[in-house]
């Protein structure tokens, strides 16, 4: 089975943003990366197809140099061969899909994976439009994944207030979402034999963006507000002010 | 050029969310603010003619209506191209949809079928010089994005109870059917089953009132209390990662970063600290309540009101006076 599995690298979620001097995206000055959470979700069930049905996983990234990393790390897990598309500029979702979508179409994989969203912009929009491209299904947010040896496939997918179960065939695009299985740690022999895994390097196709980032804001402050009380006394000037102040009950 | 602005209202079984009137009251009021004719489109089984007529109530002018016994069920790929195939017959230049589950999923596609632009999970749209500009939460919630689309044809979704819905018009809205040619491979994925959560769970992306709870409850058992708590408000359960993590309560439930991004009108946070991660998931909140044993935890920097004492005397206290005055 050929597979293959998309990677982003992203600052770790204990990042304190700050805007960056051109105003538009973050100032990356201190900030640690790493790889996407999700995507471990996709590498992890990347593998497992691999394990019951044999075949070779690649691990593709967009970003600059330092994308290695991540695509490294995935190795490390077990991934066979990354590709690198080397590109510094500022993209959006759009031209990212159809950058992922020329290289992905090359190597025709029987299924792809992509983490449900990466924890910077927050689209998930990557999976859905990435089949788009390609021509074939995907579904998202998936917990749960069956892969029959006829090529069919049932998921589950959280919807608001509970889960749906979708019926589908390969070749599909699965966006992985937490729960999904539990992501293994590279072991010292894994991260070994990532180092001579082969990465293939080329530049990123370009595409012109068609959403443009005018300007990147901080949430207004919020202030600290009143504390009522230290023990179970200050209950009832809480539900006071919750309905007669701030009017939420 | 006239503009033209099309709203997508999701229904799920013959019902439509409050995110669907959401979507077609900003529509129209975005139609308005362009000069744009307003359409707003259903799509289900035969029985969502029943229902199309409630629209009138929040601003839907022209509904027109996609029925196809097959498309009962959810399938991305069947409504994917029902919206861009309604889109290009009405020759909309902006589609507007909920970021519910569905539509999260359904408006990358249509944008990568007729090309458009998109600004996913909006919580602002606004009209300057004739132009869109929507603005967008990003790291969860860390930092906004204003962002202006500049392809021809422009997607927006709207994050659910942020946009409001307005007094009911009590206007009749004109119903069209539209026939579009759907064959079986339009359906490569295919929703043939819903697996409730638990019955009567609100989901924490949907709720008003969310009650969560942190590693401060010392055990799994003593969810209940949170349970109890969530009960007497009508809200609904949500986690910190810690918690999740360690297994006491499922990732749906789970408020932060690398969980869902909430924001409720009232947020009550028990036993929560408040790191970094969990603070980007809700601090976008209307009234956040923190109560927490430690008067230093990060919570009380956010949170409008606080009480710092143990939980396991006060969230009791609290269900009881809120039983009382809520006449429970």
């Amino acid at each position: 089975m050929k597979i293959a599995v998309c990677v982003n690298r992203v600052p770790d979620t204990e990042t304190k943003v700050k805007i960056g001097a051109d105003g538009k995206t973050i100032d990356k000055t201190g900030v640690n990366y790493i790889l996407n959470p999700y995507d471990e979700f996709a590498v992890e069930e990347a593998l497992r197809v691999k394990e019951k049905f044999g075949g070779e996983i690649t691990v593709i990234s967009l970003g600059g140099s330092e994308n290695v990393e991540v695509i490294r790390r995935a190795l490390a897990m077990g991934a066979d061969r990354g590709i690198l598309l080397k590109d510094d500029s500022q993209r959006d979702t759009f031209s990212i899909a159809k950058a992922l979508a020329e290289v992905l179409k090359e190597i025709s994989p029987d299924i792809i994976f992509f983490g449900k969203q990466s924890i910077d912009y927050d689209n998930q929009a990557m999976p859905s439009l990435v089949g788009e491209l390609l021509g074939i299904p995907s579904i998202t947010v998936v917990v749960k994944l069956e892969i029959n040896q006829d090529g069919t496939i049932i998921a589950e997918r959280e919807i608001e207030g509970g889960r749906e179960r979708i019926r589908g065939k390969l070749p599909i695009i699965i966006g992985a979402q937490r729960g999904l299985n539990e992501p293994r740690y590279p072991s010292l022999k894994g991260i070994m034999a990532a180092k001579s895994k082969p990465v293939e390097e080329r530049e990123a196709v370009k595409f012109e963006n068609k959403a443009e980032v005018i300007e990147m804001l901080l949430p207004p402050p919020k202030k600290a507000g009143r504390i009522l009380g230290t023990d179970a006394n200050a209950v009832e000037e809480l539900v006071r002010l919750l309905r007669e102040e701030a009017k939420v009950i | 050029m006239a503009k033209r602005v099309l709203t997508f209202a999701e229904q799920r079984e013959g019902k439509f969310k409050k995110s669907a009137f959401e979507a077609v009251r900003t529509g129209k009021r975005v139609a308005d603010e362009l000069s744009a004719e307003f359409y707003t489109l259903v799509i289900g089984d035969e029985n969502v003619e029943k229902i199309a007529p409630e629209l009138g109530d929040y601003g839907a002018e022209k509904v027109l209506i996609v029925q196809d016994s097959r498309l009962g069920q959810y399938s991305l790929t069947a409504y994917a191209k029902v919206i861009a195939e309604v889109m290009q017959k009405v020759e909309a230049d902006y589609l507007f949809m909920s970021a519910t589950a569905m539509g999260k999923e359904v408006a990358p596609r249509v944008a990568g079928k007729i090309n458009a632009g998109f600004a996913v999970d909006c919580t602002d749209l606004k009209v300057e010089n004739g132009e869109v500009i929507a603005t967008r939460p990003v790291y969860a919630g860390k930092a906004f994005i204003k962002v202006k689309i500049n392809s021809d044809k422009k997607i927006f979704t709207l994050r659910p109870n942020v946009f409001p819905v307005g007094e009911k018009d009590g206007k009749v809205a004109s119903l069209e059917k539209i026939e579009i040619n759907l064959n079986d491979d339009d359906f490569k994925v295919v929703a043939f089953e819903t697996i409730a959560a638990t019955q009567g769970k609100i989901d924490v992306t949907e709720a008003d009132i969310i009650v969560a709870g942190g590693r401060g409850l010392k055990a799994p058992e003593n969810f209940k209390l949170i349970e109890e708590l969530a009960d007497v408000l009508g809200a609904a359960v949500g986690a910190s990662r810690a918690v999740v993590d360690a297994g006491w309560r499922p990732h749906d439930e789970q408020v932060g970063q690398t969980g869902k991004t909430v924001s409720p009108k009232l947020y009550i946070a028990v036993g929560i600290s408040g790191a970094i991660q969990h603070l980007a998931g809700m601090s976008s909140s209307k009234v956040i309540v923190a109560i927490n044993k430690d008067k230093d935890a990060p919570i009380f920097q956010v949170a409008d009101y606080g009480i710092v004492g143990d939980l396991f005397e006060v969230v009791p206290a609290l269900i009881k006076e809120l039983k009382k005055v809520l006449g429970k």
